[in-house]
């Protein structure tokens, strides 16, 4: 029964990080109905800012703002720098292409991916790069018989307020209304005086804003970040996306962490080596007898 | 005078048939020119230009997400690359095994996903391309020799002794088989199939209304796409000699749809000018080293920017290949 938690657990923190990283898909997906490869690599970006800021800011941080004061300072250091560049790439590569349909706008967010993923690799070299062990608390927790460590409580303590507050804003307040608005029907939103571009602007700045601060968990959890693994989790994201039902956020949230609790017990009690064929296979057999996703609504077609 | 002059180069190069001529000249020509690294470059372009025409069958032709088409490759060179170091049975068989092998494999794949619209059809074949790439990592039945692949596969060899197995050969064969295929791809856009597919990409509905059987073309479009990259899966294979897992990623899926994007969807010239663009880029750049990649991520989105409709984007109701070339003969009589 412990090992059952200790698993649940395991896959929930796995489930969280797809899960903030599936928002920004979503987010952009609803809005633009653009698959934004370079989503993953904002993420991966996001880490190596946060490792930079940890490794050269060690001694100031530590002695001004202790060991999670420094944490939290390095996440939102990554989280300004990738909202930054998020609507960089939306000015530069996506936003001349959008009159021309959706397909284009894919060749090039794989292009914008290619080349932040290469513009990692020049900047902070091709190699595994450490999180730095001593600014990373490493305390383990015991609960009846179940082992889990402190930083795991925070990382998931973390993603779920994160999550929260993005379903607070989107659900509850005027600006959440105009995003739900444009999703839904671009033209009329923009007829009911919604102002699209300050609609882009957002979800360009919070999608890849909540990224980056994965970004910086994620190299925390598993203390090692390399310039490639945003295609990973990219491609996961974008499974949890699917998974939960396009441009649907709650839908999002519950397919990053069902596919995190699917991961995890796929490696548990099946094998480790066939893990991601059984999370594939659950996902084709959910879109068989779900098109739509798990929580998508069923949308009528359009004669 | 020198409108005259101007006019007549227009007329010599406009002609369908003397452009062709002088891409054929080229194409004859260039191994004997070029050095044997240059005589692969233009192998690995047949090959992408092969699995760009194939995934133009379903992206370009259908209109249908295909992000997981690096599956069908895989299946058609892991045919060959067992069959081949197992049973010994000679390559040139196993080119239409492989084919087979892959078709049959879409067809059971995709049968009953085939409902899916856009998007979602997407995630599935990548989620299929994912599964295969990873079972073929996963060595199933020792077949298929886990990470490392199948090593030690055969040259082609044609009846009466001639085995295929310098750089220039290679390079006739693949181009060979990519100019059948390119003829027969015509003759296909411009029947009764072809038709009935592009009346699909435009409208699904009225295209079912109309007595298309939706289902069964999109499927025949899945089949006929996974039996031509088996083909080039066969070729590849047998090129490198060796076959691993990581040359099938999902990376290679997203190639081909960029190649079939850049040049233009449904267009066959555009495909062939996508896969160069693809195969040729890199290579071009080469003395960047590390700034290459980023040179050809930038080079992706000004493509998409300036041409966002592809290269040689195909023209509804203008004038088609075949249709060029009787015009100039009609121009000729």
């Amino acid at each position: 029964m412990e090992v059952v938690i200790e698993q649940i657990i395991n896959g929930l923190t796995i489930g969280s990080f797809y899960a903030l990283i599936a928002l920004g898909y979503s987010m952009v997906y609803g809005v633009l109905k653009l698959i934004n490869f370079a989503h993953g690599d904002f993420f991966t970006l996001g880490s190596y800012i946060g490792y930079t800021v940890l490794v050269f800011g060690a001694a100031f941080l530590t002695s001004h703002c202790g060991l999670w004061g420094g944490i939290i300072v390095a996440m939102i250091i990554a989280a300004i720098c990738i909202a930054l560049v998020g609507i960089t790439v939306e000015r530069l590569a996506y936003r001349p292409i959008y009159p021309a349909g959706r397909l284009p706008a894919v060749v090039s967010a794989l292009g914008a991916s290619i080349f932040l993923q290469n513009a990692i690799m020049v900047i902070w070299g091709p190699r595994y790069q450490a999180y730095p062990a001593e600014l990373i608390p490493n305390i383990h927790l015991q609960l009846g018989g179940i082992h889990i460590t402190l930083l795991q409580v925070v990382i998931l303590a973390l993603s779920f307020v994160l999550m929260g507050v993005l379903y607070y804003i989107i659900q509850k307040t005027l600006f959440g209304a105009a995003v739900r608005a444009t999703a839904l029907d671009r033209d009329t939103a923009s007829l009911m005086g919604i102002n699209f571009n300050k609609v882009i602007f957002f979800i360009f700045t919070l999608g890849p804003a909540l990224g980056a601060i994965t970004g910086v968990m994620v190299g925390m959890y598993y203390r090692q970040i390399s310039f490639t693994m945003g295609w990973n989790y990219g491609l996961k994201a974008f499974t949890a996306t699917i998974l939960g039902g396009i441009g649907n956020l709650p839908g999002a949230m519950f397919g990053g962490l069902i596919l995190g609790l699917l991961e995890m017990f796929g490696a548990a009690y099946i094998s480790a080596a066939w893990k991601d064929v059984f999370v594939f296979l659950i996902l084709i057999l959910v879109l068989i007898f779900r098109p739509t996703g798990l929580f998508g609504e069923k949308t009528a077609e359009k004669v | 005078m020198e409108k005259k002059a101007q006019t007549g180069l227009i007329k010599f190069f406009g002609s369908g048939q003397n452009a062709l001529l002088i891409i054929f000249g080229i194409f004859i020509m260039y191994p004997f020119l070029a050095s044997n690294y240059f005589i692969d470059i233009a192998f690995f372009f047949g090959i992408y230009a092969l699995l760009g025409l194939s995934l133009n069958i379903v992206l370009g032709e259908v209109g249908l997400f295909d992000l997981g088409h690096a599956g069908f490759y895989a299946i058609g060179a892991y045919t060959t690359a067992i069959l081949n170091t197992k049973f010994g049975i000679p390559i040139l068989v196993l080119l239409p095994v492989s084919a087979l092998a892959a078709a049959l494999f879409a067809y059971i794949v995709c049968s009953p996903v085939i409902h899916l619209q856009g998007d979602y059809l997407l995630i599935v074949t990548m989620g299929m391309g994912e599964i295969i790439r990873l079972a073929l990592i996963n060595n199933p039945f020792d077949l298929t020799g886990g990470p490392n692949g199948v090593f030690g596969i055969d040259f082609p060899s044609l009846p009466g002794g001639i085995v295929i197995d310098s750089s220039i050969e290679f390079y006739f064969l693949i181009w060979i088989i990519v100019g059948l295929s390119i003829l027969g791809l015509i003759r296909l856009q411009n029947s009764r199939v072809g038709r009935a597919w592009n009346y699909i990409r435009e409208d699904e509905i009225a295209a079912g209304a109309s007595g298309i059987n939706v289902k069964n073309y999109k499927l025949l479009a899945f089949v006929l796409g996974a039996a031509l990259a088996g083909v080039a899966g066969n070729l590849y294979a047998t090129k490198l000699m060796c076959v691993s897992p990581e040359s099938f990623t999902f990376w290679e899926s997203c190639l081909m749809f960029c190649i079939v994007l850049i040049g233009g969807m449904g267009s066959i010239p555009g495909v062939i000018i996508g896969a160069a663009f693809i195969s040729l880029f890199p290579e071009i750049f080469r003395p960047f080293a590390m700034y290459r990649m980023l040179i050809f991520g930038s080079a992706m989105m000004l493509m998409m920017m300036f041409r966002p409709g592809g290269a040689w984007p195909r023209k509804r109701g203008g004038p088609s290949f075949t249709s060029l070339l009787s015009r100039a003969r009609r121009n000729d009589a």
